[in-house]
């Protein structure tokens, strides 16, 4: 399957030939080769996936094999260490380029009709063709030093297209926050691939079992750091901070980057160490569990006060991936039957979350292109105006509440099998949360589409239906919203690589269906109506509480006193006195000290006689004396 | 003839052709027709080198040649070229090459000052092909002379102060230095200045190495920021003119960590042993000082002066940790921080060129107004902070990966801490990136200014390709490296 490179070539070169030519080309040669290239790249992977899966096959054990086609010495570390860069297939990776491919072509097709007319429109197809073929080369790395490079390059990629509109404060301020964020985060990665590249004696996903049991405690704090990057690139609490503020890039860029992929980068780190997990840091594994259930709680309590749109949803993408992170952290063996249901449980997630993620903010999109706002006040019934974006929106809401028969019941009804295998405690909790999860998203729904119209501002500017290239990736990503979940997802990827045929478990389901059910009817019946009196009522009984959800918890003020106060003021600041102060007026000190010694000898030779006769004797007399003093 | 003596031959023969020069566009036509010449020169070297070691040459030094200079005292004029020296001569040409087209639009004394500029060429080119002591200190001065001048005459600010300072300072590192020369040389007691016939004896008694070893790694620490010797570094870039903040960067501080290698770590190597640990505290407050202290400064050029402290602490760093990985990693980063520098010091200068002011809070929204420069801005940056496909991920991986190969807790501790440079590199990059690039511009004056030249958009596009080569294909140079860092590191292990 050696034409697997083309997929990370081809969006290379249209990211060098779209930055190169870039406005010297017409916008829209710039949009069609963008999206002609990521077209190919899509039926590729589509190719890639149906040879894997179906061609080729399982092994003879009954297992999908590893195949690595493509795989290169990059840069040698020593004798033994090398960072290599290359390919490696195997069902996740596979998956996830199925994955990636789908959701960028939609954005590129959805970008024509948002972006239209936007100054930079060649740049914007650049920096997408450039995440494109970053987050390619992270799924498919052979080894973690390769996902570490990409996993900067995709990095990088976000801050530019975060701060695409870069004459826009809050854009840069908000790249500059994601960037510096996650890359403290991978701070802990690096020093994590340190430790494991020391230890293991390899960047590869498969080390020798017997260096590693030598190492000791070392494995699992390498992959505990690990999960720091993880957990920065996947906004998991208390690293989260930059993905809200990140919504101010455009939005199909948080379609496609803060709700699909990258985010979900650190779920795909701990799945492609999961073994080395399960096997030689359960503790640290579950660790990431509890990390994960707190997040999804803080994330969706945050989500049910939000007023900006985008701002819901990020904090929902938050509280899914935490889901996922759950679900990994959950599994105690690598046998699906045996408590390594989770695994297939998180990537099966991932797998639909991306789908309707995508469709919710691509929705999203639409709205604000109708209403020029992300806020919900300049919302509120308009169903009437965009019905197409209204059936499809209300679908992903359907699917991400976990509604049956949609995709998202079948991804979290495993999640939470898992959960309740692992610990009952664990289980309600996620049961809850997903409750939480129908009701923010409803409150949501109601009020773009339903609820307080913002009659004034329609009046003025009559909302419109998007354009078909924004409607169409609409159209599709709701389809496969509708079938995703009918995928015999466990018959592909499992913990162990057998055979898992997904079934549902009548008591969980039951259960998380109804608690669904009624966070939709509560949403129902405090936000479809005109007038809201309950949550208005809520909102004034509970202001303390209210607000401090609204400003998040003031997290972002923490991290604001940290940088600013702490680290720049009484670091930085002082460092920078003391260097030009105290070290360099150390050196100043050595002149001036020359300087005026210098002056203070100078005397000596003043030109007149009687001044030397006397320098002269006291030399003499002063030479005697040493020569007294010494014999 | 040796193709090693054409290196300090050619920009003396630029000297005189620019010394007959009646025009601006004749020196101009000389600078351009020597630098070429080097920079062509060193791309056959490295063929050359690449090939001959291919073909089996195992020597430590290649292209070896002795001369008798002074007999009495047995100095020669020997040079030859390993891996790492071959290497820094192609990271030297490049950087005169782009430097002349970075001083394009010079007005005043445009004569001496390219004069001088090749002066200290032939002090930076001699340097990397001696390998006799003498002569290594000789060019080692010539280098540093020109500096005051071409400071105190060509540049800007408090340019007397810097240009004394700088002078003052590093002749103090000299001091040391030659007093460490003189040490190593009636140590070894057999009348030779010669690198590598002083380090097969191997004969200086530890005791004395004790003292020697501080002195001549002091004495080139001075001139590679080390901790706390580093001061003359922002005032003295502040004040230089464009070309000579690229070469001075871009080539001169890289002559300390060579000589610190070469000279200290190589005829020392029992007191390098010993004494390690204390440089290793230095650099490692190098490193995270230098840049801590970029994070606040408003001045465009101390904070690449304070960048350079750190990224150049990288350098002594990594060879403090004595093991092949991290001295290749300590030459990349030379050869990547050179690179980048000289082209984060060329945008500065153009854009000071063009707004006359360095200051970050007077400047604002200069993307929308130079987009060439912003966009060359934005890629210097993101190479300074390590983004892979660029220089500096190369570099830092290979330095890290190294200094984790010590499993102590002193080495974890200190390696970790020198990892945390690659957080705060991205708040002082991204801070100014933010600052001055994007936003809009608040400055009526600067909404009439134009984009880069073609002189100048050419020496930024030479230096861009060269970042992004090195970075994408890196395997080759560190190939090239990793074999001279070899005979350094035996002698070091044994």
């Amino acid at each position: 399957m050696e034409y697997t490179i083309l997929i990370l070539l081809l969006p290379f070169v249209s990211f060098l030939v779209l930055g190169l030519a870039g406005m010297k080309l017409r916008p829209v040669a710039a949009g069609v080769i963008g999206t002609a290239v990521v077209a190919v790249v899509a039926a590729v992977s589509y190719c890639t996936a149906f040879e894997y899966f179906f061609v080729a096959g399982r092994d003879a054990a009954g297992l999908y094999p590893t195949l690595i086609p493509w795989n290169g010495v990059w840069l040698p570390i020593s004798a033994t260490l090398h960072i290599d860069l290359g390919i490696l297939l195997d069902p996740i990776s596979v998956m996830m380029l199925v994955v990636i491919s789908t959701v960028s072509l939609m954005v590129h097709i959805y970008s024509f009709g948002y972006m239209k007319g936007e100054r930079g429109f060649q740049r914007y197809y650049a920096f997408l063709s450039l995440f494109t073929m970053s987050m390619m080369g992270l799924v498919v790395a052979t080894n973690i030093f390769q996902m570490y490079l990409f996993w900067e390059l995709v990095g990088v990629s976000s801050y530019l297209l975060i701060g695409f509109y870069y004459t826009k404060k809050e854009a840069i301020a908000a790249s500059k926050k994601a960037f510096i964020v996650t890359r403290f985060a991978d701070l802990g990665f690096l020093v994590g691939i340190l430790f494991y590249g020391y230890y293991a004696g390899t960047f590869s996903f498969t080390p020798d079992a017997k260096l590693l049991v030598a190492a000791g405690g070392m494995i699992p704090l390498a992959l505990g750091l690990m999960f720091i990057g993880g957990a920065g690139k996947s906004a998991m609490f208390p690293l989260h901070i930059w993905l809200p503020d990140a919504m101010e890039g455009p939005t199909p860029v948080s379609a496609l980057i803060h709700a699909a992929t990258m985010v979900v980068a650190g779920v795909y780190l701990v799945a492609r160490m999961f073994p080395l997990f399960v096997g030689y840091a359960p503790e640290v594994l579950h660790g990431t569990a509890y990390i994960g259930a707190f997040t999804a709680l803080y994330a969706a309590v945050v989500a049910c006060v939000q007023s900006d749109i985008k701002r819901v949803l990020a904090f929902s993408t938050i509280s899914q991936i935490g889901f996922m992170i759950v679900s990994l952290g959950v599994c105690t063996s690598t046998d699906p039957h045996a408590g390594g249901l989770g695994y297939m449980a998180s990537m099966f997630h991932l797998f639909t979350h991306a789908l309707f993620k995508a469709l919710l903010f691509l929705g999203a999109g639409a709205i604000i292109h109708a209403v020029h706002s992300n806020e919900m006040s300049a919302m509120g019934g308009l169903r009437r105006y965009m019905p197409l974006t209204h059936a499809t929106f209300l679908v992903a809401c359907l699917a991400i509440a976990g509604i049956w028969p949609l995709s998202g019941f079948f991804s979290k009804d495993e999640i939470l099998t898992a959960c309740f295998a692992f610990s009952p405690v664990m289980g309600w909790v996620m049961t809850a949360i997903a409750g939480l999860t129908a009701f923010y998203m409803f409150r949501l729904y109601y009020n773009i589409f339903w609820g307080r119209e913002n009659r004034e501002l329609h009046a003025a500017h009559t909302p419109h239906e998007a354009p078909w290239t924004m409607t169409l990736p609409l159209l599709i990503l709701a389809a496969a919203t509708l079938v995703a979940g009918w995928i015999p997802f466990g018959r592909g990827i499992s913990s162990n690589g057998e055979a898992y045929t997904i079934h549902i478990d009548g008591s969980v389901a039951a259960v998380s269906l109804c608690v669904a059910v009624a966070g939709i009817a509560l949403a129902t019946w405090m936000y479809a109506r005109e007038k809201q009196p309950v949550a208005d009522r809520l909102a004034e009984t509970f202001s303390g509480l209210h607000r401090a959800a609204y400003h998040r918890f003031y997290i972002d003020e923490v991290y604001q006193f940290i940088t600013h106060r702490v680290i720049f003021a009484c670091i930085s600041t002082p460092i920078a006195w003391f260097d030009r102060h105290v070290v360099d007026g150390v050196m100043n000190l050595l002149a001036t000290a020359t300087h005026g010694a210098a002056y203070a000898v100078r005397e000596m030779q003043s030109g007149s006689v009687q001044r030397y006769c006397i320098w002269m004797l006291c030399g003499a007399l002063g030479l005697t004396i040493l020569v007294l003093i010494i014999c | 003839m040796n193709i090693l003596f054409l290196f300090p031959l050619i920009p003396l023969l630029m000297m005189l052709g620019l010394w007959v020069s009646r025009s601006t566009r004749q020196i101009h036509a000389v600078m351009v027709a020597g630098s070429s010449l080097l920079l062509l020169l060193a791309v056959v070297l490295v063929f050359r080198f690449l090939a001959l070691r291919e073909a089996g040459e195992t020597a430590a030094m290649l292209f070896t040649a002795s001369h008798m200079w002074y007999a009495p005292l047995n100095i020669h004029f020997a040079v030859g070229v390993d891996g790492i020296s071959v290497a820094m001569l192609l990271l030297s040409a490049i950087i005169v090459f782009t430097g002349t087209f970075a001083s394009w639009q010079l007005k005043n004394d445009v004569k001496e000052y390219f004069l001088w500029f090749c002066l200290l060429s032939v002090g930076v080119f001699g340097f990397f092909i001696s390998v006799d002591l003498f002569t290594m200190f000789l060019f080692y001065e010539v280098a540093l002379i020109p500096m005051y001048l071409l400071i105190g005459v060509w540049g800007s600010g408090r340019k007397e102060y810097s240009a004394m300072k700088l002078t003052l300072m590093l002749m103090g590192g000299s001091a040391f230095l030659l007093i460490g020369i003189l040490g190593i040389y009636f140590g070894a007691g057999a009348r030779t200045m010669n690198i590598l016939e002083i380090a097969v004896l191997h004969n200086i008694p530890l005791a004395e190495q004790r003292i020697w070893f501080p002195l001549v790694f002091i004495g080139f620490g001075v001139l590679g920021a080390l901790f706390p010797f580093h001061t003359w570094s922002p005032d003295g870039h502040a004040s230089a003119p464009t070309a000579v903040s690229m070469l001075h960067a871009g080539v001169l501080m890289k002559l300390g960590g060579y000589g610190c290698f070469r000279v200290a770590m190589f005829l020392l190597p029992d007191a390098a042993h010993e004494l390690s640990w204390i440089f290793i505290v230095l650099t490692t407050i190098s490193v995270v000082y230098g840049a801590l202290s970029a994070c606040v400064q408003t001045d465009l050029k101390y904070i690449n002066a304070y960048s350079s402290v750190s990224h150049c602490g990288l350098v002594l760093f990594a060879l403090l940790m004595m093991n092949e990985t991290a001295a290749t990693g300590a030459v990349l980063q030379m050869l990547s921080h050179g690179l980048m520098t000289a082209l984060f010091f060329a945008l500065i200068g153009m854009i000071y060129g063009r707004t006359h002011t360095r200051d970050i809070r007077q400047l604002s929204g200069l993307m929308k107004i130079m987009p060439f420069l912003a966009v060359g801005y934005v890629i210097a940056g993101l190479a300074n902070l390590g983004l892979p496909g660029l220089s500096g991920f190369v570099a830092e991986m290979t330095i890290f990966n190294g200094a984790f190969m010590h499993a102590d807790t002193f080495h974890r501790v200190v390696t970790i801490i020198a990892c945390t440079s690659i957080v705060i590199t991205a708040v002082y990059i991204l801070r100014v990136v933010g600052r001055i690039l994007y936003g809009t511009c608040t400055n009526p004056e600067h909404l009439k200014l134009s984009d880069a030249s073609w002189d100048e958009r050419f020496s930024v596009i030479c230096l861009i390709v060269a970042v992004a080569g090195m970075g994408l294909a890196p395997l080759w140079v560190s190939d090239l490296v990793r074999g001279g860092v070899g005979t350094v590191i035996t002698q070091l292990m044994n």
